[in-house]
């Protein structure tokens, strides 16, 4: 247990500074953007909760490798991020899939607001202003307004 | 000897809070006062035990007690003073002794200071809060003793000190309002289910529950915000948000009771949504529990996971599950019973407050989602995800903007029938400075950035509508300047409170979406005298040299900034190293422009490769560089922002009470008392 939480913050620290280092950069500045926004988008795994963007950590550094030399290669964003979500399963991307299991994850959030829009409609159709007079209220309201002598 | 003396008090500390439950408890079964009386009295007294324990602890850590195993594991002779009474919190044990002070600390106030409540109300909320400093002072005790010794033969000489990135003077505050925001949900859950074992939620209830919701808020709220700051500063990315689940641990508490500080003003003055204020009650310190059991056991991978034991965290489960587990229960039970209150049409002050709160409950589920579905989903289908910020950039942003663009329509609405026609005149202006500076963002800032514009426009239409709510109140522009100025002054301080609060938001807004629109980012090796640009700024490598700390080593450097030719600033960023723990850290300077940021990082060293001519070698250290626009304000949002929750606190209708007046009428309560009469329509508009 111990020796995890060590590890835990040691990993930690690895992933202390951003990537970007001027020495591995792509010659061409449209590549190395489409690069760093892939980055964002990819979890450094030995770390905690970080992109790879993110991370100084020496396994993230061979994944900005592998993703600079594909973008050099001139291959789509989808299909390198499918070349990495084969190797390393969908745990490596930051952004869930939209896929069926993850219906509740994408759509919970959505389904609060209109349970929510229901609930505020249902009470707001069900509004009755005044109660209706029951007929013995209503003779006497009847009675009341005859002896009145206006 | 002072440990065990802070031990012994500790245990005493959890008797009385023991006490505090059976006797208030009891209180209430008899209807006795003696009993009550007592039940407060334990209060007092288990904060006072929990106390004496705290200063026995900090004692060990100031003395550096090594025979004292949380001591050992986390200080060292070397620390500076500072954080050798910080790192009191700074451990699991710590945090959770704090935890137990604030929590007790507040029982002892809602006990001395709920004099205006109902007897029976009282009793029960003064019980749940002794139950809760039981179930956690027990805890503390029997699992997680922060003042436990070492044996004799396994005492160190030296401690192991804490974590460098906690060494830091944010420990020293941030803990503490993070601590007091989320305990205060306590006595917000505890009047919560008072209410429901008393089966009456009325007005007088929500003004009850109003000052310490409101307390616990501003304090989570600068919580919050100094934890974001020192994340800013401390860990060298240059962010302030990373959608960590350690932070949305803080975020799901504040949104909710954001969500309890708008539906208790309905039922505050209209009777109506009382079962759903319970609800936001009871879920607020859920939230925070929730938020404890995530940080403390390390069930969820966190950048900020400092202090994590799995084993514990299992008890921590157990806590939160019969707490909020009961409280739910009794919900449920109780709730359906409870007065539906006043009626209300499609466009009304009550509709608004109830559409905020759908957004908020919505944003809570959001972060929610994105904190617990990768554990979820990992359970179900043993498959890993992860859920990083994209995910809430594209629900959470979504939400949040949506509730912006109602928000100023909000307090300009009527009571139970509201006139949109007159809302929208009355917004025209709002609106038209809103669109102008939208338009002029996106067609005079280079680069061109469509969503940072839509972003000023939100932020600008927040300011505007805010000093719009102001201006009608004030009735500016339309009766003498004097007179202006004389209800100005008069206003009372909610009012100035919620101004404060949507005007904060607004500024948060605008400096957000500036920051993430149009930040720049430079980083190149430089060798002294090298340069590199960002945003119009030309930073040169001046000097590096070696900076010597009272436990580091560090490598400080001297960036000269200058724009056009004109010098404008030097930053001296630095890289640490502390032997104690064997790691690095890097130390960023800030040069501030207005209320922008240019923020520099020193990296490593590192030497270049020799060229074809033999020469090389040379040393160049990594520097990068971020022009962060209008980061200030991100900072400054949410304190003007708490300064709001703190100006509604000092109302005057929170001192004085409704209830001592109520209380002098009603029978004592029972728990089939008929429900509250509904406020009479036409009461004053003061939200």
């Amino acid at each position: 247990m111990r020796l995890k939480a060590v590890a835990a913050i040691f990993a930690g620290l690895l992933c202390l500074a951003a990537a970007a280092d001027p020495a591995d950069r792509l010659a061409d500045p449209a590549q190395e953007a489409r690069a760093r926004a892939i980055f964002q988008d990819v979890r450094c795994l030995v770390c905690q909760n970080e992109s790879i963007d993110d991370s100084e950590a020496e396994l993230a550094g061979d994944l900005r490798r592998t993703v600079r030399e594909q973008v050099k290669a001139g291959r789509s964003d989808a299909e390198i991020k499918r070349f990495l979500t084969d190797r390393y399963g969908e745990f490596v991307l930051m952004t869930p899939r939209f896929s069926w299991v993850n219906l509740a994850l994408w759509g919970g959030p959505f389904a609060v607001v209109i349970l929510g829009a229901g609930l505020l409609l249902t009470r707001l159709r069900n509004r009755t202003g005044e109660p209706e007079l029951s007929p013995e209220e209503a003779e006497r309201v009847r009675r009341l307004s005859q002896t009145d002598p206006t | 000897m002072i440990a065990e003396f802070g031990s012994f008090a500790l245990v005493l500390g959890l008797a009385f809070a023991a006490a505090q439950f059976v006797l208030s408890a009891a209180a209430r079964l008899r209807r006795s006062t003696v009993l009550a009386a007592a039940g407060e009295g334990a209060a007092v007294a288990a904060f006072a035990g929990v106390a004496i324990a705290f200063a026995c602890l900090i004692h060990a850590f100031v003395t550096s007690d090594f025979s004292v195993a949380n001591v050992a594991a986390n200080s060292h002779t070397q620390k500076p003073l500072l954080y050798k009474v910080a790192g009191t919190w700074g451990s699991h044990e710590g945090s959770i002794l704090l935890w137990c002070l604030i929590l007790t600390g507040y029982g002892a106030a809602a006990a001395t200071l709920g004099r205006g409540l109902p007897r029976g109300l009282k009793a029960s909320m003064v019980a749940t809060q002794g139950a809760l400093g039981t179930v956690f002072l027990a805890y503390t005790v029997f699992a997680s003793n922060p003042l436990a010794r070492l044996p004799l033969d396994r005492i160190p000489v030296e401690g192991n000190s804490l974590n460098p990135l906690l060494q830091d003077p944010a420990l020293a505050i941030h803990p503490p309002f993070l601590y007091s925001g989320y305990v205060g949900m306590s006595v917000v859950f505890s009047l919560a289910v008072a209410a429901l074992i008393e089966g009456r939620v009325d007005a007088a209830w929500a003004r009850w529950v109003r000052p310490w919701a409101l307390a616990a808020w501003s304090l989570l709220t600068v919580g919050i915000t100094l934890g974001a700051f020192w994340a800013y500063y401390e860990l060298g990315w240059g962010g302030w948000w990373f959608w960590d689940p350690v932070e949305n641990a803080s975020f799901m508490p504040w949104l909710m009771a954001t969500a309890l500080l708008h539906s208790a003003i309905v039922t505050e003055k209209r009777g109506a949504l009382a079962g759903w204020s319970l609800f936001l009650a009871i879920g607020a310190f859920t939230f925070s529990m929730l938020g404890a059991f995530l940080v403390r056991s390390g069930v969820l991978t966190s950048v900020h996971a400092f202090a994590v034991d799995p084993k514990r965290g299992v008890l921590l489960l157990i806590i939160l599950g019969v707490t909020a587990g009961s409280a739910f229960t009794l919900f449920a039970w109780r709730a359906p019973k409870l007065s539906r209150g006043g009626v209300f049409a499609p466009i009304s002050r009550e509709s608004a407050l109830v559409l905020n709160n759908i957004l908020l409950a919505a944003a809570t589920m959001t972060v929610m989602l994105g904190t617990l579905y990768p554990l979820i989903r990992e359970a179900m289908t043993g498959e890993a995800i992860s859920v990083g910020p994209p995910y809430f950039n594209l629900t959470f942003a979504p939400l949040m903007a949506c509730l912006g663009l109602v928000l100023p329509a909000g307090p300009l609405l009527a009571w139970k029938r509201g006139d949109l026609a007159g809302v929208a005149q009355r917004l025209w202006a709002a609106a038209l400075i809103a669109l102008a500076c939208g338009v002029g963002a996106y067609a005079l800032v280079s680069p061109r950035k469509a969503f940072g514009a839509l972003g000023i426009a939100l932020g600008a239409w927040l300011v505007a509508g805010a000093l719009t709510e102001l201006a009608e109140r004030t009735r500016a522009f339309r009766v003498s300047a004097g007179d202006s100025w004389r209800r100005l002054t008069g206003l009372p301080r909610g009012a100035w409170g919620m101004t404060l609060a949507h005007l904060g938001l607004g500024v948060f807004v605008l400096g957000a979406c500036c920051e993430l629109g149009w930040r720049g980012e430079a980083a190149e090796a430089l060798p002294l005298g090298g340069s590199l640009d960002v945003a119009g700024y030309h930073l040169t490598l001046e000097t590096v040299g070696p900076r010597e700390g009272k436990n580091f080593d560090a490598e400080r450097a001297l960036i000269r900034v200058t724009k056009a030719g004109r010098e404008i600033c030097t930053g001296e960023p630095d890289r640490r190293f502390y032997p104690a723990g064997g790691q690095t850290i890097s130390g960023i300077a800030l040069c501030y422009r207005g209320a922008s940021h240019l923020y520099m990082v020193l990296g490593e060293r590192r030497t270049t490769a020799p060229d074809s001519s033999g020469r090389g070698g040379m040393p160049v250290w990594l520097i990068r560089a971020y022009w962060n626009p209008w980061a200030s304000l991100i900072f400054l949002g949410p304190v003007i922002m708490a300064l709001g929750g703190i100006a509604s606190l000092s109302d005057r209708r929170m001192r004085l009470g409704v209830g001592r007046r109520r209380e002098a009428q009603a029978a004592p309560a029972t728990p089939d008392a008929p429900p509250p009469t509904p406020l009479r329509p036409g009461q004053e508009q003061t939200a």
